[in-house]
């Protein structure tokens, strides 16, 4: 049934959305890709393994997982970027930094936690919950709601805080920003910390819904996010979110209609598709266009 | 008895290896305007950075108020009570006027003393009060020069540095953001004013610099530089701003 599948799609959609998210807040403020957003969100993954299997309830977690990496993120970005920033290093330099930190943080997992695929609990299972007809599992219901807890509470932050205004300003114009007085440098701090947490959550959330990490759980589940952050326009919140959906959507449709082996190659051919018609993305912005 | 405000003392800064300004002196008393003019490339913009702290010196010293601001940081010196209209207005394209404005506050934390400024510029400029909730982008250019100000002006400064405020308009409005320098002056704010329109600069102006590549080589009262024959020949010539 279509319905059922599109649903489906929605709720994994919904944490696409939320790993794309990430790569717009740090595209929007450096124009940066950060290439070691998917191993970030590995670690958000084997940070929550790690608190479960001290036994953490999962709510704790999520939370001691989304902390702890949003400061990795934020020490990413202290350590490495923010010094060849001070040398006004090109920004491939960058580039070339966050892919080898993303190795940097594959092989240390693979280190303290092998290489295998570990077992991880389920979200919150209560059962089947059926609306309109459709029947979806607790665990993807919970994976939706999560994610889109924090999609809206990174919104609040962004355009109703003080943090979140500075971020804005940075984002359109970095030396009127420095001018008016705000601290431009540790508001790209906060920003890397707020990525890292939306890699964090989105990490959780996967491992919760296929029950197991592994250390380069983050290869595929990186680019998907970055293709719907693409999709959607990056440096665009919103289109992110839209992004993250229709990617979610597209697999899911893939896999009923066409087959399992279908499944990642439909959600490029819809980027690819998109990216046909409007280049800079769904809700992209002509003006965004270096690497 | 006039209070020295600003006090510049043999300031050089260099871009790479262009040295932009080599040993700049020059000081502005409270409640005065003071305008520096000179030619594209004399170093006026590079002595408004270097006191806003956005563009690093390599000699020379800054005192604001009794205080050395040379070294500090942007944000500080805002705190301690300068801001900038930069050249070519910078406002914030994609934000709305009232976000521009509520940035220009931004190392402020009095929120109801805030909530006065934001009467105080709109009382200043009724144009941006219509406009408030507009992207800052989508206003022509002579309301973008009074958001660039009156974004400044919220951050309550006692020196306001403007760069080029008539760049790019057209004569009436020219006009009328000069009269806007001169009430904002009225209310209290000294003012050091970078103009290439050498002629209003000097109209509205108690003192004046020449600036010519990296060094103050003419200072006097407004009066007198607008009479002086080389300040006319150079800078006021026929009529023209350039």
């Amino acid at each position: 049934m279509i319905l059922e599948q599109i649903l489906n799609g929605v709720m994994l959609g919904m944490v696409y959305a939320l790993i794309a998210v990430g790569y717009s807040l740090v595209f929007g403020i450096l124009k940066l890709l950060n290439m070691a957003h998917g191993a970030i969100y590995a670690f958000g993954a084997h940070m929550a393994f790690l608190a479960v299997s001290m036994h953490f309830g999962l709510p704790a977690a999520l939370i001691f997982s989304a902390t702890v990496t949003g400061i990795l993120s934020a020490c990413m970005d202290s350590v490495i970027l923010a010094p060849l920033r001070a040398k006004n290093a090109p920004n491939i330099t960058c580039l070339i930094s966050v892919m080898g930190v993303s190795y940097i943080i594959q092989n240390l997992m693979m280190i303290l936690f092998g290489s295998t695929k570990k077992n991880f609990p389920k979200l919150f299972d209560f059962g089947n919950v059926t609306i309109f007809g459709v029947t979806l599992t607790s665990a993807q219901i919970a994976m939706f709601l999560i994610a889109l807890l924090f999609l809206m509470m990174l919104t609040l932050v962004v355009n109703y805080t003080k943090a979140g205004l500075a971020m804005r300003a940075v984002r359109e114009n970095t030396r009127a920003a420095n001018l008016m007085g705000i601290d431009v440098r540790r508001i790209v701090t906060v920003t890397f910390f707020l990525s890292g947490v939306c890699a964090a959550v989105g990490g959780v959330l996967v491992s919760g819904y296929y029950q197991m990490v592994y250390s380069t759980m983050g290869t595929e589940a990186g680019l998907k996010g970055f293709s719907a952050a693409v999709l959607g326009g990056i440096g665009v919140l919103h289109g992110s979110v839209i992004g993250g959906i229709v990617i979610g959507v597209a697999e899911a449709l893939a896999v009923t209609y066409l087959g399992g082996s279908f499944r990642s190659s439909t959600a490029y051919i819809v980027l690819f598709l998109v990216l046909l018609i409007r280049p800079s993305g769904i809700f992209g912005r002509h003006d965004v266009d270096k690497v | 008895m006039a209070v020295k405000m600003l006090e510049i003392r043999e300031l050089s800064a260099s871009y790479g290896s262009i040295q932009a300004l080599k040993g700049i002196s020059l000081e502005v008393f409270k409640g005065e305007i003071v305008t520096l003019i000179g030619s594209n490339g004399a170093g006026k913009s590079t002595t408004l950075g270097s006191i806003i702290g956005i563009v690093p010196s390599c000699g020379g010293s800054i005192v604001f108020e009794g205080s050395d601001i040379t070294k500090l940081k942007p944000s500080d010196i805002t705190k301690l009570g300068i801001a900038a209209s930069p050249e070519g207005r910078e406002v914030f394209g994609g934000l709305s006027v009232q976000d521009n404005l509520k940035i220009g506050a931004y190392t402020r934390k009095d929120k109801r003393e805030i909530a006065d400024s934001f009467e105080e510029v709109y009382r200043l400029f009724p144009r941006l009060r219509e406009r408030k909730k507009q992207a800052a982008g989508t206003l022509s250019g002579g309301e973008q020069q009074m958001l660039a100000i009156g974004r400044a002006m919220m951050s309550r400064p006692r020196l306001l540095l403007l760069d080029e405020p008539s760049m790019g308009l057209s004569p009436n409005l020219v006009d009328m953001v000069f009269e806007l320098i001169v009430r904002i002056r009225e209310g209290g704010t000294t003012i050091l004013l970078i103009e290439q329109n050498a002629n209003m600069a000097l109209q509205i102006a108690d003192r004046g610099y020449v600036l010519e590549t990296g060094r103050v080589i003419l200072s006097d009262s407004a009066n007198r530089l607008q009479t002086n024959d080389m300040v006319r020949k150079a800078y006021l010539g026929s009529g023209k701003t350039g």
